[in-house]
């Protein structure tokens, strides 16, 4: 039995589906991030789980029991909200407490509940403060702390790093994932960047159109994405998208490309899947991530299948840890990681090494993964 | 390299900011002229007013008018002077104000963190109160306090207000929390919190702003309002614009001028405390609920 259970579950404005059969199960204490862009329907699932919007079809159950129309308060959940949602007639204290207070909690016990939880978070100091007194940073702590005091079955988190600078916002990460392999308990994180959602999660559901694309673990999702929508969106820079030829030559397969120096190169799949033989001729969509085209030095010893490629730099881009180089492969624009100090230049010719383990063939038309 | 200035009013001359000072000046003079000249003659005696200049400083300054006009003038027939109606206007207005305010503060929240079909009609239909003359309400009104027996008494006048104020009061609201977030709504009800205890310990202890606004509007309106007062109060429930009518109008023995201006500032002397005490966060007030709504 899983412990958050999404089964089948839709939702609809009037006519309008917003979103569509979602199916996801997690375990408890797993670190489950929502992620896609806006209006994918991401945030409506969190609140669906939260119980602030009905859910139309399907069930949603915690700890195997189903929450359709059962109250938000009662399902035992706590909430971070995007604006942190402090109640700014209280104080900090009174904050973190509310929630203890609207349940009968005893005052004694609420008082130690939040000193246990302010200690965790570092806000002592902050306790009688207002919240309109507080920093953007200190507001998150604050909210968390609400959160955590109430010690409940899944945590949901609404994208609450998005109003913090990006300093901080790298801080916060962090600090929640500490949380969370400090406490262990499940949380639901709903995110539009895809930095956030690989770092923290145990899980990704990736979401567009309110279809959930792929739920993963982040390897899964990184290295296998289910089509050219997960593929595009999780990574930074984006995977290059490139169409080649599927050629064969006895029995191994090909990529076949044409590279910014007009020369027609041909790339060894690695492990083709099955089904890619039935392409030969045809033209396929070829993922590759950046880091995967290297200059030959920094090109990954353990591949079993590295091609090497003379091609033409269009544009070099330093950034300090790394050096994004762009050339052009079949056509379009692709980019190559580098080690910081290689040695390119803009309008050179240089060699790229393409670790051809990472390729991801996608049916151009389903745009599908070809498995 | 010289701090940032941050004053961003308009560079003028010398002149031409005394001209403008000495327009302002003029004109401030000419708006508390005639509350002077009521000031002025609330002091004097009778004689002077009738026997010379009303715009003269007093020879003699005597309180006795304003003394006359609170306790001993004639009032219709009791010379009681205006205290009785004072204390009337007061019981009047405190509870009609209060209700007004916090039902309007009620339907705000139930406008706008609500939402139900047929939210948007049910607040035109409120707003329309808002547009509706007094005296086309006059008889469906006297109607309804004859059936329900609050005919004639201050309870009546109260529900009077209630009912007329409520339309102001929930627009105010309902811009102002317009503006306040809706995840505040949906935090309390995750800790929580039922419909009731999120409207009091969340949102009306955040609304500081317009309640001033409500109750400086309300209490202004109720407090002069003559034509309510007249015609739904008895004599025992008449509030204070209706017995200062009724001092001006007494028609036996001679005017006394005097005792009429300390009468009248006597009425006007609520609201302007009002507005003294609270004006400031009128004028916020006005800008948080309009402006972010």
């Amino acid at each position: 039995m899983s412990f958050l259970k999404i089964d089948n579950a839709s939702k609809s404005y009037g006519s309008v589906e917003v979103l569509h059969n979602v199916d996801i199960e997690i375990e408890e204490g797993e670190f489950l991030v929502l992620v896609g862009p806006s209006g994918c329907g991401k945030s409506t699932l969190l609140n669906m789980i939260a119980g602030l919007e009905e859910i139309t079809s399907g069930t949603i159950s915690i700890k195997g029991k189903p929450m359709n129309g059962v109250h938000p308060s009662r399902r035992n959940i706590a909430m971070v909200f995007q604006s942190y949602a402090l109640y700014p007639n209280m104080s900090v204290g009174q904050n973190i407490t509310f929630g203890l207070e609207m349940h009968g909690v005893p005052k004694p016990e609420r008082q130690a509940a939040m000193d246990k939880v302010s200690e965790m978070l570092q806000i002592t100091p902050l306790l009688d403060r207002k919240p309109g007194q507080l920093s953007g940073g200190q507001r998150q702590r604050v909210a968390m702390g609400r959160a955590l005091v109430r010690d409940p079955d899944v945590f949901l988190f609404d994208e609450p790093l998005s109003n913090l600078d990006a300093k901080l916002r790298v801080d916060m990460r962090i600090e929640i994932k500490k949380l969370h392999e400090k406490l262990g308990t499940t949380i639901v994180y709903v995110t539009h960047d895809q930095i956030e959602a690989m770092t923290l999660s145990t899980r990704i559901a990736v979401m567009n159109d309110g279809y959930v694309q792929q739920l993963g673990t982040p390897k899964e999702i990184y290295d296998s994405p289910a089509n050219l929508f997960v593929a595009s969106f999780m990574g930074s820079p984006s995977m290059n998208l490139i169409p080649v030829t599927v050629v064969s030559e006895g029995d191994l397969l090909f990529a076949q490309a044409t590279t910014g120096l007009d020369e027609v190169v041909k790339l060894k799949f690695a492990d083709p899947p099955a089904a890619l033989k039935s392409y030969v001729g045809k033209t396929i969509t070829l993922g590759i991530r950046p880091e995967a085209i290297t200059d030959p030095e920094g090109a990954d010893h353990d591949a079993k299948t590295v091609e090497r490629i003379n091609n033409h730099v269009v544009v070099v881009e330093p950034a300090g840890s790394d050096t994004f180089v762009m050339t052009t492969l079949g056509g379009k624009d692709c980019n190559a990681r580098m080690r910081a100090d290689a040695h390119v230049k803009a309008g050179q010719d240089t060699v790229f090494s393409i670790n051809m383990d990472k390729a991801i063939p996608f049916n151009p038309d389903s745009e599908v993964q070809i498995t | 390299m010289s701090a940032i200035s941050t004053d961003t009013a308009v560079r003028t001359a010398g002149f031409a900011r005394a001209l403008i000072y000495l327009v302002l000046i003029l004109f401030a003079l000419f708006y508390l002229l005639p509350f002077g000249i009521m000031v002025l003659n609330s002091v004097k005696p009778l004689a002077e007013i009738t026997g010379g200049n009303m715009m003269a400083l007093p020879n003699v300054l005597t309180f006795e008018p304003w003394l006359k006009a609170w306790s001993t003038a004639q009032i219709g027939v009791e010379p009681t002077g205006l205290k009785p109606y004072f204390w009337n206007s007061i019981k009047m207005v405190v509870p009609a104000v209060a209700i007004s305010t916090l039902m309007g503060a009620f339907n705000g929240y139930v406008l706008t963190k609500w939402r139900f079909r047929g939210d948007t009609i049910l607040f035109g239909l409120i707003l329309f109160a808002c547009f509706i003359p007094f005296q086309i309400v006059l008889i469906p009104m006297a109607r309804i306090l004859g059936l329900t027996g609050l005919a004639g008494s201050t309870p009546g006048l109260v529900l009077v207000h209630v009912v007329y104020g409520l339309g102001f009061t929930t627009l105010y609201f309902k811009n102002y929390y317009q503006a306040f977030p809706t995840e505040l709504v949906r935090a309390a009800q995750i800790d929580g919190a039922g419909f009731f205890r999120i409207f009091w310990r969340i949102l009306l202890p955040s609304s500081g702003p317009i309640v001033v606004v409500s109750v400086i509007w309300q209490f202004t309106n109720i407090w002069n309002d003559f034509l309510f007062g007249a015609s739904f109060a008895d004599f025992d429930s008449q509030p204070m614009t209706v017995a200062l009518n009724n001092l001006v109008q007494s028609s036996t023995g001679v005017k006394e001028y005097n005792v009429h201006f300390a009468g009248a500032i006597l009425a006007a002397l609520p609201t302007l405390l009002v507005y003294i005490v609270a004006g400031r966060y009128f004028v916020r007030g006005l800008m948080a609920g309009s402006v972010k709504g």
